[in-house]
């Protein structure tokens, strides 16, 4: 096919466009990156921009130092495991059975899954269940939170919907019980839907620092994000300025920056997902269309 | 498609029986499944609790409520807690951000990723697959770590926005952009502009590849350019979808989201900022949650929720008249 010139200039120009974008999307999250092996003292005198100028790990060293830092890291890495894992088990098996025919009450429970996805009570009556289930200021509230996800229990259902049944037939020929059909047979062959919807959950259990903001006072309680924000907010923890202080005793001159600490936190808060994420693109592309087909 | 009631008893085997499966009472039917039932319960139970339990609670709105005492000794005030926000004297500010910070998100929000996904369509190769993926990333990213970047980036001091614009001289002096009322809109509907045009694309990618290729090929041996079949070919071909979406982005207007102007205005502590930032959303995080005026934040609460059922019901009317498509 021959382009026209017409056509040429719209390449062109597309492809100019199509740049520009990238480099805005990518560049704040390299420059953070790059300011983060950066000495802080040096940052401060400006022009950092595509590559560290007076390269250090000192950032890093501190920030895992820093205690608070550390166990907040933690919480995160915990919550995310047991919450994705808590609520891709119940899902599952609550769309599994809602895929079954004949099931007594599914069309009542269909209609109160689905109203939830368009009307809620709002943050305050919501915190004050919270509040009287003795679920404030918990670790279990935390995995608990968003467990049922009614778009998920959707998505799981189309999913066994679709599965040949020939499959669990000759399972409970066998003599498998419904749940060991479940366990055995259903589970294992859901490998696509499960990373999509593992994936999905654990982003927004790993970004989440919202919920624990409200619910949870407790310092020893409080994931990453929600750590972060209040280094951002306030400049930096007690704790942190304090660390700083015993750090900079120690050299000579102080290097270190409230600013080049937020930029290492920030990267250590979202490095994992980053560098998980790619691999599972091929498989969240397909969610999100499994999705949006059954809106 | 099988028949299997419970997964127990085959159709043929009841049969056998002679008594059909439409004949058991409800309640031996569902002993029978119990097992479908323990599946479905602790979930149902998660839904009861934590969703309709919620759902009761607005009557906290109608309530003196003082989360130390028992919910049945708190006062009924009536209507006491809507009226105080209506005459608030942030009311009217509160409306103006909250209707035209939604609808300049819906605005520029809804036509980004698909105009993302048309120039896209131009391109290939591996040229495509690295901008999919960068354009992807923020979407992974929480608004912690983007509000971070944003002071980072909007910074008085050294800050990149302000060297840029120093070194073409289009300032004479850096900004501080995130106290000044005028550009928070701008810089709030952008970020999430950037963070969300990557991954709204992946929808809009997928009708387009969907696209019967003849369709180009007869254009273009008609003559017509690529500009034109994008215009005569491509946007038709996807506009159900874009209906779609259209419509439950105007039914979910209201419920955009408020974490961005949470961190942005560094949990509401910028007061220079707060009265265009300021949404229903946040003034009952606000309130609530900051002030502990756990029912007068629950009235302003009922009160969008109000709003964003009437818009989502207005949607979805005119979906059914015009669009041929509903939500239900």
């Amino acid at each position: 096919m021959k382009l026209t010139l017409g056509d040429k200039v719209l390449k062109t120009v597309v492809y100019v466009i199509l740049l520009a974008l990238a480099f805005v999307t990518f560049y704040p999250f390299w420059n953070s990156l790059v300011l983060s092996f950066n000495t802080g003292s040096d940052t401060s005198l400006g022009g950092v921009t595509f590559w560290p100028r007076d390269f250090t790990f000192e950032n890093y060293g501190i920030v895992f130092k820093e205690s608070g830092i550390y166990h907040a890291y933690l919480i995160t890495i915990l919550r995310t495991i047991i919450g994705t894992f808590l609520a891709m088990f119940f899902t599952a098996m609550f769309a599994y059975a809602m895929s079954k025919k004949g099931i007594v009450f599914k069309k009542t429970y269909m209609i109160l899954a689905v109203i939830t996805m368009f009307f809620n009570g709002g943050l305050i009556p919501y915190f004050i269940i919270v509040y009287n289930l003795h679920l404030y200021d918990t670790f279990m509230f935390l995995v608990l939170h968003g467990m049922i996800n009614v778009y998920n229990m959707i998505i799981f259902r189309t999913f066994f919907m679709e599965m040949p049944d020939g499959l669990e037939e000759s399972a409970k020929i066998d003599g498998c019980s419904n749940f060991g059909v479940f366990f055995r047979i259903v589970l294992p062959v859901s490998g696509p839907v499960i990373a999509t919807l593992s994936l999905f959950t654990a982003v927004f259990l790993w970004n989440d620092w919202f919920i624990p903001a409200v619910f949870i006072s407790n310092q020893e309680l409080i994931p990453l994000q929600t750590l972060l924000v209040q280094i951002i907010n306030t400049g930096a923890t007690d704790n942190l300025i304090q660390n700083m202080n015993t750090f900079a005793q120690n050299m000579v001159e102080n290097t270190v920056t409230v600013k080049a600490l937020q930029m290492a936190t920030m990267m250590v808060a979202t490095l994992p997902i980053l560098m998980i994420y790619p691999f599972l693109q091929k498989y969240f592309v397909k969610g999100v269309l499994v999705g949006s087909l059954k809106e | 498609m099988k028949a299997v009631n419970g997964g127990v008893s085959p159709q043929a085997a009841a049969a056998a029986v002679g008594k059909p499966e439409k004949k058991m009472s409800l309640g031996r039917r569902f002993i029978k499944q119990w097992d479908f039932q323990l599946m479905i319960w602790p979930a149902m139970l998660f839904i009861l609790v934590f969703s309709y339990g919620p759902m009761w609670g607005v009557l906290l709105a109608f309530k003196e409520y003082n989360i130390f005492a028992p919910f049945s000794e708190s006062p009924w005030v009536g209507t006491l807690q809507f009226r105080m926000f209506f005459e608030s004297p942030e009311f009217w500010d509160i409306m103006r951000n909250t209707f035209c910070i939604a609808l300049l998100k819906l605005a520029i929000g809804f036509p980004a990723p698909i105009i993302l996904a048309l120039l896209l369509n131009e391109v290939g190769g591996w040229f495509k697959r690295v901008v999919q993926t960068v354009t992807y990333i923020p979407h992974f990213m929480s608004w912690v770590v983007i509000s971070g970047m944003a002071f980072s980036m909007l910074s008085v001091d050294q800050g990149t926005v302000n060297d840029v614009l120093l070194f073409f001289h289009l300032i004479d002096e850096p900004i501080n952009w995130l106290s000044k009322p005028d550009y928070f809109w701008g810089i709030l509907v952008s970020l999430n502009v950037w963070k969300e045009i990557g991954f709204g694309s992946i929808v809009y990618l997928a009708a387009i590849v969907g696209i019967d290729p003849a369709m180009y090929e007869a254009a273009s041996i008609d003559g017509a350019s690529r500009f034109k079949q994008i215009f005569l070919i491509t946007i038709p071909s996807i506009m159900p979808i874009m209906i779609i979406f259209l419509i439950l982005g105007i039914g979910n207007t209201l419920n955009a989201g408020y974490e961005d102007i949470l961190v942005l205005t560094k949990n509401m502590n910028n007061g220079i900022v707060m009265p265009v930032a300021n949404v229903i959303d946040t003034y009952v995080y606000q309130m609530g949650v900051l002030n502990q005026r756990y029912s007068y934040a629950t009235a302003a609460g009922v009160f969008k929720s109000v709003l964003s059922v009437t818009l989502l019901l207005v949607a979805n009317g005119f979906a059914r008249r015009f669009g041929k498509t509903s939500l239900w």
